[in-house]
């Protein structure tokens, strides 16, 4: 009936109408497909953050993706605060500060020397410096597994095998390669002018560097900021091969806390653990995700 | 304030020469306009003289010092770029006052060097701005200020003006020139339009392809082109350059193609003989239309088109086969499709050998 009505009024509006109709169905198919793709893939995050809020009594009787029943931390303070991990149990916190003292230096010091090359790189001849360049580049694309032997003889060298500033070198050596292809690739799309006049004026090395091009380079300084972050912080391969015992990333610990335990498996329990190593990393990407994509496009747009 | 001598400067990247022995020389306070086409190696020149870019081979003098091996801030030099290359995360301010903050001068005397040149170029009022607030010709302003707030030896202004529209550029071309006039600078500036050169320089260097052509005063460079690549490059409309052979006894000029016969110009007699090919640089405005009585040797031509500019007509007419550009003043009985007589002005008329193209 309904239907009847409507094809009646368009009829009585005329073609317009008939456009209008097309136009309303053409949104309602996008949006529909939009959240459609939204839904799946929200659901695991979704179904995580309810079960890690479940009590396994909860869990086993009921629907893997419905609302918690009766909310509870308890899940989530047991694996910061007791649950054992290994031998020890002191939960996860010690390890999520083990990320942090791994993640924060490893991540200035990337982004710093990387700043630093890509200037040198995009302003400075010297002899051989394209090799160079190409090598820094040819860095990029070596897998992780390949270092793992090398890099492990260089830490014993220095003495800071099984160490976190060990961890801290490993992360920085290899997240230079990008930090300096990222600030590279920016700065040759500053006008070569401004750096002529900035030596005509009397700058410097570090007077060109560190007043007319590190102001205006922040979208890449949050590119490589948050690339590293998140590339550090979700790294497992180096911190379960370089880090030992108490010094062990909080990756590392998840999965030990989750493969030892015993008995029943405390899905709550694992989720929320999942929830805590991963909260790190979406916080950084909803506070500064919309700098990493106008970063990302900030060389394109400029020409 | 200085002088600037340029001595047989060479320049090559690998196998390719950019800049082939170039010499000028200017005295204090002169304004040197280099102008040629695109690639013809101004630009480098300028950049070599500011210390960017390294020469081959040659020395650049700066008050009779040689300035080989010193650093751009060393060479008290200050350049006015194409892009304005103004600092974007600084005020206008700060831009100025960069150079003189590098060279550690104490902040109240920078800041009233820093107003006092605002001043001088009414953007006072921009002082706390950003580059990215500005408008074209305000930019230009603030790119002009940074370089007059280091009173330096020598001025170099890379082809500032052709980022702006054409009134603004007429505007800034004259103040340009009065800021020389008031501050008795020596100027060394880069162009390819021939109006800012003639407009602007008291000395002219034309180059093409890395070769100094022609250095001079504006009239030499126009009055007296040394080859028909500077007499067709300068001036607009360009001179007219007819095909033509020596005869009668070194007395006369036969235009080929033509049917016409010219009396040799007296500034050239010398330097010919009969059967000689020539050709015959005529600028436009030194055809005229004949009178009945004129004592003038005349040209017969049929008019083409006609071009009111306002002032002047140009008027593209062909004698015979041969293509005459000629300016008239507005008013000028003329009409296109019909026969009209030139008076030929030969007393500036140019002689240029046919195969060398150099002026005889």
């Amino acid at each position: 009936m309904s239907l009847r009505l409507d094809a009646e009024s368009a009829a009585m509006l005329g073609p317009g109408a008939d456009l209008r109709i097309s136009r309303i169905l053409g949104r309602v198919f996008i949006y529909g497909c939009l959240i459609i793709l939204a839904a799946a893939f929200l659901a695991p995050l979704i179904s995580m953050l309810f079960t890690s809020l479940k009590s396994m009594d909860e869990i086993r009787s009921g629907n893997i993706l419905s609302f918690p029943q009766a909310i509870t931390f308890e899940a989530w303070q047991h694996v910061w605060g007791s649950a054992c991990i290994g031998v020890t149990c002191g939960g996860l916190k010690g390890y999520f500060g083990n990320s942090f003292l791994i993640v924060v230096p490893a991540t200035l010091l990337s982004v710093g020397f990387g700043a630093l090359n890509g200037y040198i790189f995009a302003n400075w001849r010297f002899k051989g410096d394209n090799i160079l360049f190409g090598l820094i580049l040819f860095g990029c694309f070596i897998p992780l597994q390949i270092v793992l032997i090398p890099m492990a003889g260089l830490l014993g060298q220095l003495k800071l095998a099984g160490t976190i500033p060990g961890l801290v070198l490993v992360h920085v050596v290899y997240g230079i390669c990008f930090t300096t292809m990222f600030f590279r690739n920016y700065f040759v799309t500053v006008p070569a002018e401004i750096f002529k006049a900035a030596r005509i004026d009397g700058a410097g090395f570090w007077a060109v560097f560190l007043r007319i091009l590190l102001p205006i380079s922040w979208p890449i300084v949050m590119v490589s900021i948050i690339w590293q972050f998140t590339g550090v912080w979700n790294d497992f391969l180096f911190g379960v091969s370089f880090a030992a015992g108490s010094s062990q990333p909080v990756t590392v610990a998840l999965n030990n806390l989750v493969n030892t335990s015993t008995g029943t498996k405390a899905y709550n329990e694992d989720m929320a653990a999942a929830m805590i190593a991963a909260l790190p990393t979406i916080i950084i990407y909803v506070a500064a995700g919309r700098y990493f994509l106008r970063g990302l496009m900030a060389g394109a747009v400029k020409g | 304030m200085a002088n600037l001598a340029i001595n047989h400067i060479n320049k090559r990247f690998g196998s390719l020469t950019v800049l082939k022995d170039i010499n000028i020389a200017i005295e204090d306070g002169e304004f040197l306009v280099l102008v040629g086409p695109s690639g013809c190696g101004k630009s480098t020149l300028l950049s070599i003289i500011a210390g960017l870019d390294d020469h081959t081979s040659g020395s650049i003098t700066i008050d009779g010092k040689s300035v080989q091996g010193l650093e751009p801030k060393e060479r008290d030099i200050a350049m006015v770029f194409q892009s304005y290359a103004l600092y974007p995360a600084m005020t206008v301010e700060q831009n100025i006052g960069f150079s003189l903050e590098m060279s550690k001068m104490p902040k109240s005397e920078r800041l009233e060097r820093v107003g006092k040149v605002a001043d001088l170029l009414q953007i006072r009022h921009l002082l706390k701005r950003r580059p990215g607030q500005l408008s074209g010709g305000q930019r230009q302003r603030v790119a002009m200020g940074r370089a007059l707030v280091r009173e330096p030896k020598i001025f170099l202004f890379d082809e500032p003006l052709s980022n702006l529209d054409a009134k603004l550029r007429v505007e800034m071309r004259t103040e340009i020139k009065k800021l020389h006039q008031r501050l008795g600078a020596t100027i060394v500036y880069v162009t390819h339009d021939q109006i800012e050169a003639m407009t602007m320089a008291t000395r002219i260097a034309v180059m093409k392809d890395g070769i100094l052509q022609q250095f001079g005063t504006p009239e030499d460079i126009y009055d007296r082109p040394a080859n028909v690549f500077v007499a067709t490059f300068m001036g607009s409309p360009p001179m007219n350059l007819l095909p033509a052979v020596v005869v009668d006894g070194s007395q006369n000029l036969s235009i080929r193609g033509a049917d016409a016969i010219l009396p040799l110009p007296s500034l050239a007699a010398a330097g010919v003989t009969e059967g000689k090919e020539v050709l015959l640089g005529l600028r436009p405005e030194w055809l005229s239309l004949a009178s009945a009585d004129t004592t003038n040797p005349t040209l017969d031509v049929y008019v083409e088109v006609v071009e009111p500019t306002g002032p002047d007509i140009f008027v593209a007419s062909k004698s015979g086969e041969r293509d005459i550009m000629a300016r008239l003043p507005t008013g000028s009985q003329i009409r296109v499709g019909e026969k009209a007589r030139f008076s030929v002005d030969l007393s500036k008329a140019v002689l240029f050998d046919a195969e060398t193209g150099a002026a005889i």
